[in-house]
């Protein structure tokens, strides 16, 4: 018994020591005292040296998307670094490519913050902020989908483009070992700066979605940080609106779609729906109903396969054979795609054989 | 067995005790970080100081807290636990002064906590019964020997590299096969003195 006690404390009172040495070290040498950031030769901050630029940015409320919570393994958190951020490190030459490297492009989770640091990021991160929102509903849309009404704390508001996403944190949980962030399109209309909300599909042992699905109630809080992205309504011109959507690629269709209808835009909208089967289909009679608030707005459901039985009148087949069949010319026509990979990629072509330019294919890959 | 000076023994380890050449020890940073003499210089440096300091570290943790306590069987925990401690230390000291070092050793630095030359030293201090200076001369020889071995084979390694060598031996094949025949050779030193 004694024995057992002695080793205890020794063991104990030895890595207490180092502990307590390692700590006194990372306060007085790892300490580089206050250094200058300065991002886009315009804003200057003064941040405390020592930590990745990833996390000083965060610390200065600067949102650089990031998927993997800053251990090098995504990519996402690219930014240039003009000057002050040392030699490329090995840990980011396998994300940079030869173009990224020649323009100052680092990984901003590796590089760290030691003395006056010169950077670069897209002007449209500053208005990235991070909220605790609250989920206020929670809805089956379908089997696998639900709907989600966050709502932000009071007094706060976020301020979108329709057709822009957030990202949301999944923590750690009973099955999940590591907190994740997931990008999420936001539904909602951009009028309502105080909600948010999000059609969420089950990705069977996703972390984000199983999380979602299987352990979010109503009441609970819940980490989210946006806006992001460059697919959105675009408000500079008044061409014919292609709109393709599959699966929980509706969502950033309801929000520009909602805008419209609030705004009174007299724009005309054709939205293409594919699902594969009848209980895949939701919110239909919502687009039915569109048809006579909006301006010029055609709503076309196709699906793939109808269960025996079921009396469909929609259409038939893939969104691409429904494209084929109504969409005549590209005149004057852009495009807004949203769903899977395979589709986009499908429908971009489809929509190039038919003369569209590249530039005016507006898409968000899930 | 014959009192060593602590100078006899400094030189036993470089040459004829050498750490990689006569124990194999501390092979894998020896593999991995020798394609370069600046670098493996660098790290050399590096070990030899972590060596020396853990050595006395340890020296000092075994004889005056583990022995009168009757815990000698947890120094293997205890060397490792102070050897880690010790080269995060180092890490920030490097990085934070010797930012060329710290970028040229970049994610190899870690690799000193692994590198079993150095609890080698520690454990064989013990086993041989050395006092402190005879450790110390021990430390500081183990940790030029290890450094004159990378070194060496470092820049054997940078001849090598117009050499056409055998496509299933490049990289570390060949460089076991050098190292082999660098031990033969160190094993002509061996008559001059023992230390084991
Ligand atoms: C810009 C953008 C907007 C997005 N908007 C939405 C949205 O509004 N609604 C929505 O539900 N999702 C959306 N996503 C997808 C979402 O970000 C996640 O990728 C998805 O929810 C899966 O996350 P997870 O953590 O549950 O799965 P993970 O843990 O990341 O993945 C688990 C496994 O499932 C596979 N997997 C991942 N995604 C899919 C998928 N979609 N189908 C089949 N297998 C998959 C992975 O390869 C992996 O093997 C969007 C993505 C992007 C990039
Ligand atoms: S945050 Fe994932 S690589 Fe930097």
């Amino acid at each position: 018994m004694k024995e057992i006690i002695i080793t205890t404390i020794a063991v104990t009172a030895i890595s207490a020591v180092f502990a307590f040495l390692l700590t006194l070290a990372d306060r007085t040498i790892g300490d580089y005292g206050e250094v200058k950031l300065l991002i886009n030769n315009d804003k200057e901050f003064t941040v405390r040296g020592g930590s990745s630029l990833l996390s000083t940015l965060i610390d200065e409320k600067i949102f650089i998307p990031s998927a993997c919570g800053g251990k090098g393994t995504c990519g996402y958190c690219k930014v240039k670094v003009h000057s002050g951020g040392g030699p490329v490190l090995p840990t980011e030459t396998p994300f940079l490519t030869e173009k990224e490297l020649k323009s100052d492009v680092r990984l901003s989770c590796q590089c760290k913050v030691k003395q006056e640091i010169s950077i670069e990021i897209p002007e449209e991160l500053f208005n990235v902020k991070e909220y605790i929102a609250t989920v206020e509903e929670m809805e089956n849309m379908t089997d696998v989908i639900k709907r989600l009404k966050l709502k932000l704390p009071e007094g706060e508001e976020i301020s979108f483009k329709p057709g822009q996403f957030i990202q949301l944190m999944a923590p750690i949980y009973d099955g999940n070992d590591e907190e994740v962030y997931r990008a999420y399109s936001i539904a909602s209309s951009a009028a309502d700066k105080t909600h948010i909300e999000l059609f969420i599909g089950y990705v069977p042992g996703g972390k984000a979605t199983t999380y979602v699905h299987q352990h979010l109630k109503v009441g609970d809080e819940v980490r989210i940080n946006g806006p992001y992205g460059h697919f959105y309504y675009q408000d500079d011109n008044d061409r014919e609106m292609i709109l393709v959507a599959v699966g929980t690629g509706i969502a950033p269709i309801f929000s520009i779609l909602n805008h419209m209808k609030e705004e009174n835009i007299q724009r005309k909208a054709r939205f293409y729906f594919g699902a594969k089967t009848p209980s895949d289909l939701f919110l239909l009679d919502y687009f039915k109903d569109l048809e006579d608030t909006l301006y010029d707005f055609k709503f076309i459901p196709t699906l793939s396969r109808v269960t025996e039985g079921h009396n469909w009148d929609g259409e038939r087949g893939r969104v691409n054979n429904a494209l084929d069949k109504y969409l005549t010319d590209t005149e004057h026509k852009e495009a807004y795609l949203c769903g899977n990979p395979p589709m986009i990629q499908s429908v971009m072509e489809s929509l190039k054989a038919k003369g569209l330019k590249d530039e005016l294919i507006y898409f968000d890959e899930f | 067995m014959i009192e060593l000076n602590p100078f006899v023994i400094f030189l036993a380890a470089i040459f004829t005790n050498n750490m990689i050449f006569s124990n194999f020890l501390g092979m894998c940073s020896f593999i991995a970080v020798s394609r370069e003499i600046p670098t493996s210089l660098g790290l050399g440096q590096a070990v030899t100081f972590v060596l020396t300091c853990t050595t006395i570290i340890n020296y000092l943790i075994y004889h005056y807290i583990l022995l009168p306590l009757g815990l000698d069987y947890l120094r293997f925990i205890l060397f490792i636990v102070s050897i880690a401690a010790f080269v995060q230390l180092l890490e920030m000291i490097v990085e934070r002064y010797l930012p060329n070092l710290y970028y040229a050793l970049g994610i190899f630095l870690p690799l000193i906590t692994v590198n079993c030359a150095i609890l080698g030293v520690s454990l064989f201090m013990i086993i041989r019964k050395y006092d402190l200076l005879q450790s110390i001369g021990f430390s500081i020889g183990s940790g030029i020997g290890w450094t004159l071995a990378i070194v060496a084979l470092a820049g054997i390694r940078q001849k090598l590299k117009k050499a056409s060598v055998p496509k299933g031996l490049e990289g570390p094949g060949i460089t076991l096969i050098i190292t082999g025949l660098m031990a033969l050779a160190f094993i002509g030193f061996s008559g001059i003195v023992q230390i084991q």
